[in-house]
């Protein structure tokens, strides 16, 4: 603790996951998140722990449903195609309610894509991703160092609330090198104390099952409700975020992982220049901080959205500011756009609000009856951006 | 008076929903009583299946985990790997660990996990309701071949032992049946055999039953016993395809 090193983001992850007593680990070969599990197949055995080179993803997820039956704290990890493979999985552990960690090291998509860093990959991360009704804790790193100390909040997270956690990162978190503090003492798995419904040895207790099926009727729909009262304290009491100079900003850049450090070089610019720019970043995913932008909706003029997909993200703000706001959208779809034309993006945003802060009121209260559309009026400003990264993203 | 027959330790006491003349109800008590008879009981997790057997987590009176199809042995690794001091078997059927789950049963026998898999050969998709398998016989009727297998729209049958028979990993793999009592009492000897194996840490065995399904078959129960003596014996040979004795004899030779 206290040292710096340098690290890569994938080595960091890995490492991060160990000290947070992390014993198992099962995953498949994908760029670009290749250097997790060979990390975790050269540091795992000398800490008393698995590692497992599955045949697929398929096989890799279903060893971590095994593993997180018995208590264990396990982790797999994979990029977008892989992450799909695991997505039945994942279900299942959310259906049973097992904690457990995986990170998505996301590549360019749909399909094979390529293997550089994207953003492709939000809706599947905070909806769930597989099937049936169900939330997995998603948490948003945007340096090396968040990629090493967030583990152990997934871990924490996962483990208080019988559910799965993700770091949901990109090709460039996990392949550039930062340097990296580990801001906690390695965990000592030893430490770890029987829950109650753990698997293993049953001597004086009763048989324990673990399953995600109930088919006696009416008693899913009470399982389930059980588990929404369970996302709504999550949502209470869990959601993380950073604001930077948000308190006189008159735009407000929102964008998260990757996205959110190219906006800050941005919003740097925009600053420099005399703008009022301000930066705000979700953590957690989901949780989605809604209410905190709500907040900052009644105070702002304006938001943009940066990120790295066509406008995934984007919904998500827009349902938290239902329609009090205009929301505009700087999108690259499986591009990476550079803080100068990040900074084009928030220029242009910003020159285009309503010149007077007076007009703010009559402003917002228009688009009121069309809660879902708030940016129909300057659809013509709004949709141009959004029509030249798509040229710019097939380049 | 002496105690002839009771309720093995390993099964809970409840009344299966297996379809009369079954062969799960069979094989299930012939696990459970392994499982009593060898003193693991209380130090065993099981991994029910889907398909009918989706049940079993029900059924045996030990640690259960129900999970995705074809996935069991997968499942198992995790278990085991994590806690090597418990006895871990995987219960599935045909669709399930010859269809499905085909790359999990050859990766955990390659690797020699230190597993048991009971594998219930019927031939038929029994719980979704008589479609047919990848060890359906060429001719047998099944409501996705409702004309009969035909190997040149539907391919040919899987013999699943003697595929494995290859692996290195694969320990021990034995072949029975339970369509008469005495068949029953050597799937017995045979599925302890493979509990003992894992006990005695030897790798990943796996027992092929071949079991009678009267519903999926649309026969009645006797003449599904005379199905499997009939047709599917001669498909299916009985015996032990991979011993733990043939491994060590080969590589005592090797050395």
């Amino acid at each position: 603790m206290g040292e710096k090193i340098l690290m890569k983001g994938n080595e960091a992850l890995a490492e991060g996951a160990i000290r947070a007593g992390c014993r198992f680990f099962s995953g498949y070969p994908i760029t670009p998140q290749n250097e997790v599990p060979e990390y975790m197949s050269w540091r795992l055995p000398d800490e008393g722990g698995t590692f497992i080179q599955a045949e697929s993803e398929v096989a890799a997820i279903n060893m971590i449903y095994g593993a997180a039956s018995t208590g264990m704290r396990c982790m797999t990890s994979s990029s977008s195609p892989g992450i799909s493979l695991k997505q039945e999985g994942i279900s299942y552990c959310a259906g049973a309610d097992l904690p457990f960690f995986y990170a998505n090291v996301v590549r360019g998509g749909p399909g094979l894509g390529n293997i550089a860093a994207s953003q492709g990959d939000y809706h599947q991360s905070v909806r769930g991703g597989g099937h049936g009704d169900y939330r997995v804790l998603v948490l948003a790193p945007n340096s090396v160092d968040e990629m090493a100390n967030f583990p152990k909040k997934c871990y924490e997270l996962a483990f208080r609330y019988r559910m799965p956690s993700m770091i949901l990162a990109d090709g460039i978190l996990g392949q550039m090198m930062e340097p990296v503090e580990f801001k906690f003492e390695p965990v000592d798995p030893k430490s770890f104390k029987e829950a109650g419904w753990e698997l293993g040895l049953a001597a004086g207790r009763r048989k324990r099952i673990v399953r995600s099926y109930d088919l006696r009727e009416g008693e899913l729909e009470k399982i389930n409700a059980a588990r929404l009262k369970k996302y709504r304290e999550i949502e209470e009491k869990e959601v993380l975020f950073e604001a930077k100079q948000c308190d006189d900003a008159e735009l407000v850049v929102v964008a998260y992982g990757t996205s959110s450090r190219i906006a800050a070089a941005a919003v740097k610019m925009a600053r420099d220049k005399g703008l009022k720019v301000g930066l705000f970043r979700p953590i957690t995913l989901w949780p989605f901080p809604k209410k905190q932008l709500a907040k900052l909706a009644e105070k702002s003029r304006k938001f943009l959205v940066v990120e790295m997909s066509m406008g995934q993200f984007v919904d998500d703000v827009r349902l938290a500011v239902c329609g009090r706001i205009e929301v505009d959208l700087y999108a690259r779809p499986a591009g990476i756009p550079s803080g100068e034309e990040t900074f084009a993006a928030v220029e242009k945003s910003y020159k285009s609000m309503t010149p007077a802060r007076a007009a703010a009121p009559a402003k917002t209260a228009k688009p009121k009856g069309k809660p879902g559309r708030p940016r129909k009026k300057p659809a013509k400003k709004a949709g141009r951006p959004a029509k030249k990264t798509r040229k710019g993203g097939r380049r | 008076m002496e105690l002839v027959n009771k309720w093995p330790a390993g099964l809970v006491e409840m009344p299966l929903r297996y379809c009369p003349g079954c062969g799960h109800g069979i094989v299930h008590r012939i696990v459970g009583e392994c499982l009593e008879e060898l003193g693991i009981r209380e130090r065993t997790v099981g991994v029910a299946p889907v398909g009918c057997s989706v049940f079993a987590d029900d059924y045996f009176n030990c640690d259960m985990i129900q999970g995705p199809h074809g996935r069991g042995p997968a499942i198992a690794t995790g278990i085991k790997r994590s806690k090597p001091e418990c006895i871990v078997f995987s219960y599935q059927g045909d669709g399930d660990l010859a269809s499905i789950g085909m790359a999990e049963t050859i990766h955990s026998a390659a690797r020699s996990e230190n597993i048991t898999v009971i594998f219930i050969n019927n031939a038929i998709y029994g719980m979704t309701g008589g479609q047919m398998a990848p060890t359906t016989l060429i001719g047998q009727k099944a409501s996705t071949c409702p004309r009969g297998r035909d190997p040149k729209v539907n391919g040919y049958p899987i013999r699943i032992c003697e595929l494995l028979q290859s692996l290195e990993g694969a320990s021990y793999l034995e072949r029975t049946s339970v369509h008469t009592a005495a068949n029953a009492i050597k799937t017995k000897k045979a599925v302890k055999r493979a509990f003992q194996n894992q006990i005695e840490c030897k790798g990943f065995s796996l027992v092929e039953v071949l079991s009678m399904c009267p519903t999926g078959w649309e026969a009645t129960p006797l003449n599904s016993v005379k199905y499997i003596a009939d047709k599917m014996m001669p498909l299916y040979p009985l015996g032990v395809y991979r011993s733990p004795e043939q491994r060590e004899q080969k590589e005592g030779g090797a050395a």
